[in-house]
This record gives structure tokens, C-alpha cells and sequence, in this order.
């Protein structure tokens, strides 16, 4: 016998009982199948664009084509070119937070159900599905910035254009409204995620919940444009907080709107304090609910 | 003496099942319930366990308490619904118990269902990385155990092919490679033998003995009582959610498959046994007739006898087929036979009203050798719907009086006792 049998630990002894009243958030159980996130994740992305002509082209033409869309409605039909940027930059800045929200939204909302056969034979924690689906959302985000990038060079260098990129101080707040913006997403992800596990009807609200919400978040047109008093009460949309954050830090739209932004990231912090906490309540019956 | 790997103490699960055809929750049905229930509570009184109109709780599983060594192979036989599953789930996690307690010591590997959490897109290898990390191993654990999996596989070849061109063969052996190789203190195994070829069930045999014999703990829950027998020192019986036997497996084995049976040639079902997948079939009764037509529990092996099912269909069903399986009492196979065998009469009878049936045939004489046989019950629409199924309905005896050979008293090897038109030829 070798001394590592005798060194060996004794393996860990969990305990399987009934959980009564508000289970724990238990974050640590995510962080030790954190290699999981990764790989779901991963498949997630490898999934996405299997068999497509396309491929990952598409992660490009789809917000291009938004923008196309909006620009031609917004300055052709309503004739309106916001705050001396040109519109397409104005509309795109907004796009690139709302696509991550939209699109973790609506895969992460059907991301238990779609996995509903590893839920019902094995044991992971529950939380990776959702998370992965968000994560793997910031991929095409990613890219979708690219594509921003491209745009503002084109419109910096174009002969005849009246715009030009700063670099302002303002640039390096960036990163935390991308934070913010997946505070809001995973917040909204999970409370729908968990929903759908028992309400089938989550599927068939969230396209026009989508909908409803593109038009309640400043993107087609400026928050400027909603009236004063109204300004607070909007902000409890976390998107709107979210977009005017980006564009006040990217293209130094008008001075920082902090009071929204501080309503927003409350609410979103909320949100997504709460989403944890259903998710983990729900979870213990999701293997005999779904 | 601390040895042990489970500890299993007053164990229970409770189930929510709908009275009616099961449906998902809508929003609606909650919001309706939330408005009705104080009414109705008012009206009737709070009740404990009253679980609101068109739902009824069962208890899938109760009062189960046993204990296994480290390095034991314990196996768990029990008719459909009779709560192995629900145990094995318990166990690895998936499902919470409603009471009781179970204790592991150390990591589980579940072979619940092999190739669960494949992606049909992604190659081979990115399979095993994907499955692996899902049944709870490291990356590097993987890398490191990659070629061995791949090996013990046998698709070196297909590997950076997407699973969807694998056939059913290689696709079972992938997923079984990555389970096998996952190394778990403890090992939850259910069925995963009742699939794959013979040479791939070996392997696959071979690799559970392995993992016993390097001192690990396995739970293997089977319908195949030979492998129950190969494979385990113990088992324990369950029996409609209750533990009612534990033993040495030979002894477990014979307990379980003499268990339950009227032993009076006939099997009938109350509606509390049927379960509710199998609606619109309700299975009423099981009997076997001589050829005097009397109901019988031992047959002769010279005389044909008659196997009938009744049974009702609330609605038609389209595609049914309603047949046996006859099983020895160690669980292996002789023969299956359903009633539209006949293409011809399969065609004709596309669908079957509503009504009530007796499906019927007869075993002609000389068929069995003596001994003890299981018959089982299928009703299906092939590659539809498996409408009911109860692998364990009806046991009964063999008599060989009179049978070929009869004058030499040694027992027959095998099942069968054909009588062959031997010629005897002096060259």
C-alpha cells in the first residue's frame, strides 16, 4: 500500500434533504463549474452557426440591416438627425447594447427548456445554462462593435462629412455600462428562464415583450425627446440607462445623464438580485416541472 | 467503522400528477387557482397534502432506508414505477427529495441516460469535451483521458465528424466512453445495457467490473436479471415505492421475479396501476388458457395452450399493436409476438376503434421446455407511441410430462423443447 491511499482525503459528504424557505444563492457551486459556463457557452457560439452559407457573417448583416432600416425611416420619413451625429452612428450605438439585451433575452428565456433532457438526467448547477446563454450573446457583441468601428472610420474619413471621432476621458467609462448593460440582461434572463420552466406561455410573450420594450428604450430616437418629468419614471427601464450611458460615453452626446443612470442601474441591480434569487428557488423543482 | 459510501434514511418523493392528460402550467390556470382557492378553502377547510382540484399526489418513492460499503456493487430491481428511477435521481442530484435523507460520500458519475447533453452539430471531439464537462470533469482531466476515450470508443476515425452522421452504434459507444471514463467515487448505472450489440455490451460490462474492482461504489438498476446477477454481490427489491427486500442477489433475484404474481394463470390491472401515458389503452386482464380452455397457472409442454390480453380503447388508435414477450424467470428473452404480425392484417386494422378487445393466440404444443417463465405486455404504435407496458405481468410453470426426451430424467438445457423429425440413416 502506498502512502497516497493513506494521505488521500476522505471525498467531501453532501447531504441530499428537502430545502425549506429561501434556499441559498450558493454562488460558489456556479464558480466551481465555471470550466461548464465556458463550454455551453462555446457550444452555444459553434452551435449558432452550423450548416448556415453565412456563418458567423451573420452576427455583421443582422444589426446592419437594423440600422440600414432605422436610418432610412427615421431621416427619409421623420426627417430627424439628433444631437449633430449622423444618424446611422446615433442608431448603432444604441443597437449594440440593445442587441446583446435582446438576443440573451429571448435565448436565454428558452435556454432551460431547450436543455430540458441534461436537466432531467444529470446533476450541473442550473444557473450555467442561462449564463452561458448571455455569454455567448457578448461573442456577437463582440463583433457587432467591430462593425461600429468600421462605421465611425467611415464617417470620420468620408469627404464632406461633418463628424469626427474624439477621444474623450468619457471613453474609458465604457466598460461599465457594458457591465451595466449585463447586469440588466442576466437579471431579465433568469426571471424569464426560470418563468418558462413553468409557464410555457414566457415563449409567447417574449417577441412582442421585445417589441414593446425596443420602443420604450431611447434607440430609434433620444431620451431628450421624452419631457422632464417623465425622465425618472423611464429610467426605470435599466435599457434606457444603459443606451444613453453608451452614447454619452462613445460619442459624448450632451453631459452625463447620472441621475437616470443611477434609477437604471438600481433597477437593474434589482432585477437581477431578485432573478437570482427566484432562479434558486425554482430550481430545486425544475428537474420535475419541466 | 465509517466505511460507507450512502446512507440512505427515511427517503421519500412526492409527485404532483393531473388526474387529467398532463399539460403545461399556464398563467391563466395560476391566476384562475389564486382567485378560486380562498374561496374553496373557505368552503371546505384547509386540508394538509389537498392539492387543488384535477391533481393528486403520489408518493413515487417512501420510507426507503439502506446503507452501502465503499466499494460495493449494490443492485436495485423493481417493476416499472416502482421508483428506481426516482431513487437513482434522488441520488445524483437532479431531483430533490420530499423527505428523508440521503448522504454521499464522495463525487457521482450518472449513467442515467449515455450520449445526454450531445449536441448532434458538433464533432465527436467537441462532444466529448461538451458531455465530459458536463458530467463534472476539468478540462485537463478530459485532455488528459481524450485518447483513451477515443480508443475505447473505436470512431478514431469519425471524430471530426458531427455526431448526426454517426450511426446509433458508434454514437452509443462515444457516449459510454465518456461516462465510463469519468472516474466518480460513486457510480449510478440504469439500463444503459439494454442498448448496443453484444460485443458492445461486454465492453461495456467489462468497464463496470473494472470500476468495482478499483474499489469504487456502483448502483446498477437493470431489468436484465443475468447482468444483475454478473454484476452484483447484493440487491435490493423495490416494490410500489417501498424497499421490501434486500439480499445476496441470487436470493434478491428469485424474490423478485416469484414476487407479485396472483400465480392464478391471470393477471388483471385496477385503474391505480395503469399509468396515465397510457391513455386512451386501458389494459384489463392477462390470461393464459389450456387447451380445454380453462384458466391455468401450469401448462403442459405437450399441449398448445392460448395467450389473451382484454383490454379497452377509450379512443382509436392508430398504428397499435398489442403483443408478448415471453421471458425466462432470469429476464432473458425467448420470443416477442405482437397481434398484427401479418402484414396483410396489419393493413386492414390501421386503425382501432374504440372499444372493447380481447387480443389472442395460441402457443402451439411443443414449444417450452419445463421450468418458469415471465410473460410481458406491450401495446404500441411503432416508432409513435409506447401506449403501456408491463415487463413482469404474469408468470407461470411448464410442465414437460410427456415430452421428448421425458424418458431420460436429466433437466434440458434452454428454453425450447421443439419436437425435431429426427431420421435415423445407416450408410
Amino acid at each position: 500500500m502506498t502512502t497516497e491511499q493513506f494521505t488521500k482525503p476522505q471525498p467531501d459528504v453532501l447531504y441530499l434533504r428537502p430545502t425549506r424557505g429561501l434556499a441559498a444563492l450558493n454562488l460558489r457551486d456556479l464558480w466551481i463549474y465555471r470550466e461548464l459556463v465556458l463550454f455551453f457557452t462555446w457550444r452555444d457560439i459553434l452551435v449558432r452557426y452550423k450548416q448556415t452559407v453565412l456563418g458567423a457573417a451573420w452576427a455583421v448583416i443582422q444589426p446592419v440591416i437594423q440600422m440600414v432600416v432605422f436610418t432610412f425611416i427615421f431621416t427619409r420619413v421623420a426627417g430627424s438627425s439628433p444631437e449633430g451625429v449622423p444618424y446611422p452612428i446615433f442608431n448603432f450605438t444604441a443597437l449594440l447594447p440593445w442587441g446583446l439585451f435582446s438576443k440573451a433575452m429571448n435565448d436565454a428565456g428558452r435556454s432551460l427548456v431547450t436543455n430540458r433532457n441534461m436537466i432531467t438526467k444529470i446533476y450541473f448547477p442550473r444557473l450555467t445554462i442561462p449564463v452561458a446563454s448571455v455569454l455567448s450573446g457578448l461573442v456577437d457583441f463582440g463583433i457587432a462593435l467591430l462593425v461600429y468601428i468600421v462605421i465611425i472610420l467611415y464617417y470620420t474619413f468620408a469627404p464632406g462629412s461633418t463628424f469626427t471621432f474624439t477621444f474623450t476621458p468619457a471613453l474609458l467609462t465604457l466598460p461599465l455600462f457594458l457591465i451595466l448593460a449585463l447586469v440588466a440582461t442576466l437579471g431579465v434572463s433568469l426571471w424569464f428562464s426560470a418563468l418558462n420552466v413553468i409557464y410555457r406561455d414566457v415563449g409567447h410573450i417574449l417577441p412582442f415583450l421585445t417589441q414593446i420594450w425596443f420602443f420604450v428604450t431611447p434607440i430609434v430616437y433620444s431620451s431628450s425627446e421624452v419631457s422632464g418629468k417623465w425622465q425618472i419614471l423611464y429610467a426605470l427601464n435599466p435599457l434606457t440607462g444603459v443606451v444613453e450611458g453608451f452614447r454619452w460615453s462613445l460619442l459624448g452626446i450632451h453631459s452625463l445623464p447620472l441621475q437616470l443612470i443611477v434609477v437604471s442601474a438600481t433597477v437593474a441591480l434589482l432585477i437581477l438580485v431578485t432573478g437570482l434569487v427566484y432562479f434558486r428557488n425554482m430550481e430545486r423543482t425544475f428537474a420535475d416541472e419541466i | 467503522m465509517d466505511d460507507i459510501a450512502i446512507r440512505v434514511e427515511d427517503l421519500g418523493k412526492r409527485y404532483r400528477i393531473g388526474v387529467a392528460p398532463e399539460r403545461y402550467k399556464t398563467l391563466r390556470d395560476t391566476i384562475m387557482a389564486g382567485v378560486s382557492a380562498p374561496i374553496r378553502r373557505l368552503r371546505y377547510g384547509a386540508s394538509p397534502g389537498y392539492a387543488g382540484t384535477g391533481s393528486s399526489l403520489i408518493w413515487a418513492l417512501r420510507e426507503v432506508n439502506f446503507e452501502v460499503a465503499r466499494g460495493k456493487v449494490l443492485g436495485i430491481v423493481g417493476r416499472n414505477g416502482a421508483g428506481k428511477s426516482t431513487l437513482l435521481k434522488i441520488l445524483s442530484r437532479v431531483t430533490e427529495p420530499t423527505e428523508g435523507v440521503a448522504e454521499i460520500h464522495g463525487r457521482v458519475g450518472s449513467l442515467l441516460e449515455v450520449g445526454t447533453g450531445f449536441h448532434p452539430e458538433l464533432t465527436g471531439r467537441e462532444n466529448i469535451y461538451l458531455n465530459g464537462a458536463i458530467l463534472g470533469m476539468k478540462r485537463l482531466e478530459i485532455e488528459r483521458k481524450f485518447d483513451e476515450i477515443v480508443a475505447f470508443s473505436e470512431v478514431e476515425q469519425f471524430i471530426d465528424t458531427p455526431v448526426k452522421r454517426y450511426s446509433s452504434g458508434m454514437y452509443l459507444r462515444l457516449a459510454f466512453a465518456v461516462a465510463a471514463h469519468l472516474e466518480p467515487e460513486i457510480l449510478v448505472v440504469d439500463e444503459v445495457l439494454a442498448v448496443g450489440d453484444a460485443e458492445f455490451q461486454r465492453k461495456c460490462m467489462g468497464k463496470m467490473s473494472d470500476v468495482a474492482q478499483a474499489g469504487r461504489t456502483v448502483l446498477f438498476v437493470s431489468h436484465n436479471m443475468s447482468a444483475i446477477l454478473r454484476l452484483t454481490e447484493e440487491t435490493i427489491v423495490l416494490e410500489k415505492g417501498h424497499l421490501v427486500y434486500r439480499a445476496p442477489t441470487s436470493q434478491a433475484v428469485d424474490y423478485y421475479m416469484a414476487s407479485g404474481f396472483t400465480g392464478a394463470g391471470e393477471r388483471t390491472w385496477d385503474s391505480a396501476e395503469i399509468p396515465h401515458e397510457a391513455a386512451p389503452f386501458v389494459p384489463l386482464a392477462l390470461r393464459l388458457r389450456d387447451s380445454k380452455g380453462q384458466v391455468v397457472d401450469t401448462l403442459r409442454s405437450t399441449e398448445p395452450f392460448q395467450v389473451e390480453i382484454e383490454y379497452c380503447l377509450d379512443q382509436a388508435i392508430t398504428g397499435l399493436r398489442v403483443g408478448i414477450y415471453l421471458l425466462t424467470m432470469r429476464g432473458e428473452y425467448v420470443f416477442t409476438s405482437f397481434d398484427l404480425d401479418d402484414p396483410q392484417q396489419f393493413i386492414q386494422m390501421g386503425v382501432r376503434q374504440a372499444g372493447r378487445y380481447i387480443s389472442h393466440c395460441t402457443i402451439p404444443a411443443n414449444t417450452l421446455n419445463e421450468g418458469r417463465y415471465v410473460l410481458a405486455v406491450n401495446a404500441s404504435a411503432f416508432r409513435v407511441k409506447r401506449y403501456f407496458w408491463d415487463d413482469h405481468a404474469l408468470a407461470f410453470t411448464v410442465d414437460a410430462t410427456g415430452a421428448p426426451g421425458k424418458h431420460w430424467p436429466e433437466p434440458r438445457m434452454g428454453p425450447m423443447r421443439p419436437v425435431l423429425d429426427w431420421k435415423i440413416e445407416r450408410l
